[in-house]
């Protein structure tokens, strides 16, 4: 086992960030921790690379106590923390050496673990980080965690405030740095990049809702869910909210998610009523439940 | 046209110095419109929304907003328009009344009207028991459902969002969009700036910026069915990459 | 090794791009230097002053050519009635009224006394006094003058000899208190900044979940800074041999070790507040509040701590700047050396080596 958490609890105060945290991740997973912002991921991360302890539980992260055996365990993790954290008035260049040199390191030594990313910004190493635009600053913030060739990598929400093409190469860089063995911590509140991850932890108010693989976690989805349209919106929620058999109503980008209370859903009946509600241009398909239907109705 | 415009942009520019940051784009918004206002970072959607709001004058091009042309009468853009930012939302260490009273103020309503308004506004998200209470300690959805309210507290004819729900809930959020819909239902047009791609798809419009320029303007239905793909953050792929 | 050397690199990255700042670092000893040293001084030059003069005689004009002659004051206008006093006054055109009773030279001879009356303005409290001791001492000389014929027994006649600052020069005053108020700045303000600038930037959690040890990240962060305050302390030193004509009466190396010593205090004390500050706002206010007033108010820069209540005199003695300027004065004017200055000098030690070993305490290792 590559992290191990068992019974971890975090108090700040009176507020509870965590509450009663376990689960395993194995060497050279890449294991996502899914929730949105002030589920405790963030105090979870803390916890694993040693910044933060926990007022009950316990953890190792590479066989090292995260308590006892702090120092051993900084000396094997990378970390990137949720806020961008390099120098930005020191150029790619220099935040790049001085990160492999309080490491005890040098670029050269490490190079081809970063190579593939580094390539991607070289052309402008003599700018200043303060300068780069999110994509370049997220790279360069992942070579630096990467310089000294940690076995385990804690990237906590890597992809927040970046576009999708950026978001897109991010994750394709992780499934290759998973390839060369490092074991990967991953934490993000968008539910569509849990699909991934090999697992995922979905997580808010401090609890874990569910450990499994993706694919696992929307098959174990309870009902069908359906994809309904009209031709307006509003009014539609407002009805399907107000139908008898509704078990639960979501709007969901041009649909409206819907399930139904019964064994066996009478679409027939739906769309009487639908209309009997002044909508009309209605439809209804059945549709794959996603990993946020799951999050919604296990938080619900 | 059987709706009125609300929002007309023609060829609409921007340069600083030589770098063109929005190039010639024209589109119409609606009346009670949701507009997706989509773009990568420094695709140039800030800068055009700057314009739209009237805190940036355009290069050249033509604009109005709410009526108003944005290069003569900025200053009545901002009455009729709300804003909601992520960034900035509400003051932390103000209680979520003093919060109403302060933004109701700003844009001149009588201090009556504040009353009934933040009274209907604080029983319609459920916020009684925490009105005194300052905003910094809700919790981060409450805050931003409280903020979008309050950005409509003088009932604007446009609201623009600044990338609204990240980070939220996947509950809260729908209660959210729930919100936006009622508003437009009500009349009033949404325009929602983001990067977020999966916000898009709850837009009845989105146009996509590249390079400053729109590349593409639809519903979003129409986007995947002309990309052949299956949701927008594939749109937004295909066309970023050329 | 590597590592540290590593981080003082960083560091100088740090300082050498931020332009301001450096300007500020090198700028503000200068101008504070010419600032105190010129504009702002308490010695009197040129003072308007007015007379009127109900005698007229022999006696009354030597005094008054006496006073006109020295440099410290000009003769602006005689006046002719006790109600004009007021009025010049009101238009602001003389700091002082010299005003002789009738038959001054008479009563002199007569009654061995005669009076004047100095009027000063005292809407300037400082230099009303300075004026009327000006004007004392200028008649007290008069009056030596003229004893040397007579002799009256068992006349004091106090001699007063203002020894190390015989011209009474104002910068001998300043320039101690500059060079403390800047090591002071520069060292902690500089440090807790810079410190509490990692934390707000999030950089100091890569540095924690890094092998790089917290005292490694404490002396580099403090180095860079000890390497200015050495440059601006030795800027102010030859500025004011220099320019201002100060002597340094004592041993050079002896006032570089102690200005080391007291640079090392004030860095101790950067770190002390960084530790106890999460912004830089906050570690900036704290620097400005909690050190520069004390060191501008309490350390007997501006106002002699012999004169202050006693609780305030009490309190001086925990300011470092207190020791130090006691130390550069020794140093600098009297000439003295260590065998008289040694208990200030531990007194110092002392508080650097208290106020270190609290930061080290209080430097944590985890966030919170």
């Amino acid at each position: 086992m590559s992290i191990t958490v068992s019974n971890i609890s975090k108090s700040y105060k009176s507020v509870k960030a965590l509450e009663n945290i376990s689960f395993n991740v194995k060497e050279g997973e890449l294991f996502g921790l899914i929730g949105p912002d002030g589920a405790g991921k963030t105090t979870l991360f803390r916890i694993l690379t040693t910044l933060l302890i926990a007022n009950e539980g316990s953890a190792t992260v590479a066989d090292f106590d995260v308590v006892i055996d702090y120092k051993k365990i900084r000396n094997n993790v990378g970390y990137m923390p949720g806020k961008f954290s390099l120098y930005q008035d020191l150029t790619i260049e220099e935040n790049l050496n001085f990160f492999a040199t309080i490491f005890g390191t040098t670029i050269e030594e490490n190079y081809d673990l970063i190579k593939e990313i580094y390539v991607q910004i070289e052309p402008f190493k003599n700018r200043r980080a303060g300068k780069l635009s999110g994509g370049m600053k997220q790279k360069l913030a992942l070579c630096c965690a990467l310089i000294h060739k940690p076995k385990v990598l804690f990237l906590d929400e890597p992809t927040t405030g970046v576009d999708p093409v950026s978001r897109k190469e991010f994750w394709d860089m992780l499934k290759r740095l998973q390839q060369k063995g490092i074991t990967i911590l991953v934490s993000t509140p968008y539910m569509d990049e849990a699909a991934l991850c090999d697992r995922i932890a979905l997580i808010q108010d401090g609890k874990i809702l569910q450990i499994d693989t993706p694919q696992a976690i929307v098959k174990h989805y309870p009902k069908p869910i359906f994809n309904v349209r009209a031709n307006n919106t509003y009014q539609l929620i407002n009805s399907l909210k107000a139908y008898e058999h509704n078990h639960s109503v979501y709007p969901f980008g041009e649909f409206v998610h819907y399930t139904d209370k019964r064994a066996d859903f009478e679409r027939e009946d739906l769309i009487q009523y639908l209309e009997s509600e002044n909508l009309s241009d209605i439809e209804i398909e059945k549709t794959l439940p996603t990993i946020e239907d799951t999050f919604m109705e296990l938080a619900k | 046209m059987n709706k009125k415009n609300v929002i007309e942009a023609q060829n609409l520019t921007k340069m600083f110095g030589d770098f063109t940051a929005v190039n010639a784009i024209s589109f119409d918004v609606k009346k009670g419109e949701i507009f997706g206002f989509l773009g990568a970072n420094g695709a140039g959607k800030t800068t055009a929304m700057k314009m739209l709001i009237g805190i940036s004058k355009p290069t050249s091009g033509a604009a109005k907003v709410a009526g108003f042309d944005v290069f003569t009468n900025a200053e009545d853009i901002k009455k009729n328009i709300g804003y909601m930012s992520q960034k900035f939302a509400l003051y932390d260490d103000l209680t979520v009344k003093e919060n109403i009273t302060f933004f109701g103020g700003i844009y001149g309503l009588s201090r009556k009207s504040i009353k009934e308004k933040s009274a209907v506004l604080i029983e319609e998200l459920g916020l009684e028991k925490v009105a005194s209470k300052l905003v910094g300690s809700l919790p981060l959805g409450w805050k931003q459902k409280l903020s979008f309210s309050v950005s409509l507290l003088h009932d604007p004819k446009i609201v623009f969002l600044d990338e609204p729900t990240g980070g939220v809930d996947p509950i809260t959020r729908r209660q959210f969009w729930e919100m936006i819909y009622k508003a437009a239902n009500q009349g009033t047009t949404v325009f929602v700036t983001t990067h977020y791609m999966d916000e898009a798809e709850y837009c009845d419009r989105v146009s996509i910026m590249v390079n400053g320029k729109i590349e593409a303007l639809d519903t979003p239905k129409k986007l995947k069915q002309q990309f052949n793909v299956a949701n927008m953050n594939d749109v937004f792929l295909k066309l970023a990459r050329g | 090794m590597k590592r540290f050397i590593g981080f003082i690199k960083k560091e100088f990255f740090h300082i050498f791009r931020d332009r301001r700042s450096l300007f500020i670092l090198f700028g503000m000893p200068i101008a504070q230097i010419m600032l105190f040293g010129f504009a702002i001084t308490n010695e009197i030059n040129n003072v308007d002053i007015a007379v009127l003069d109900h005698s007229k005689d022999a006696t009354t004009k030597e005094i008054i050519n006496k006073i006109s002659a020295s440099k410290y004051f000009s003769i602006n206008q005689f006046i002719d009635r006790e109600s004009d006093i007021e009025i010049i006054f009101k238009k602001g055109k003389v700091k002082a009224v010299l005003n002789f009773e009738e038959g001054f030279s008479k009563k002199l001879i007569k009654d061995n006394k005669a009076t004047i009356q100095i009027i000063t303005d005292a809407t300037d409290p400082n230099t009303a006094n300075t004026i009327s001791n000006y004007v004392n001492a200028i008649l007290q000389q008069y009056q030596k003058g003229l004893n040397e014929d007579i002799t009256i027994a068992y006349q004091i006649v106090p001699q007063t000899r203002m020894v190390y600052n015989p011209e009474l020069k104002s910068v001998y005053m300043f320039v101690p208190g500059v060079m403390t108020i800047i090591l002071m700045l520069v060292s902690a303000m500089m440090t807790s900044i810079s410190i509490t600038r990692e934390k707000e930037l999030g950089t100091m959690e890569i540095l924690l979940v890094s092998p790089i040890k917290p005292i490694q990240v404490i002396v580099g962060k403090v180095f860079p800074y000890i390497f200015l305050s050495i440059i601006n302390a030795i800027v102010i030193v030859v500025l004011s041999i220099f320019i201002f004509k100060m002597p340094v009466q004592g041993n050079l190396f002896l006032l570089g070790f102690e200005s080391v010593l007291f640079i090392i205090t004030a860095l101790a004390l950067g770190i002390l507040i960084s530790t106890i500050s999460a912004t830089q706002q906050t570690a900036m206010m704290i620097s400005l509040m909690g050190l520069m007033l004390p060191v501008i108010l309490l350390s007997g820069f501006i106002f002699p701590i012999s004169s202050m209540p006693i609780p305030l005199q009490v309190i001086s003695n925990i300011i470092p700047a207190k020791w130090f300027i006691i130390i550069i004065k020794g140093i600098m004017l009297k000439g003295v050396g260590l065998q008289y200055l040694w208990k200030e000098t531990l007194i110092l030690v002392g508080m650097t080596i208290f106020f270190m070993g609290l930061s080290v305490k209080k430097y944590k290792i985890r966030l919170e």
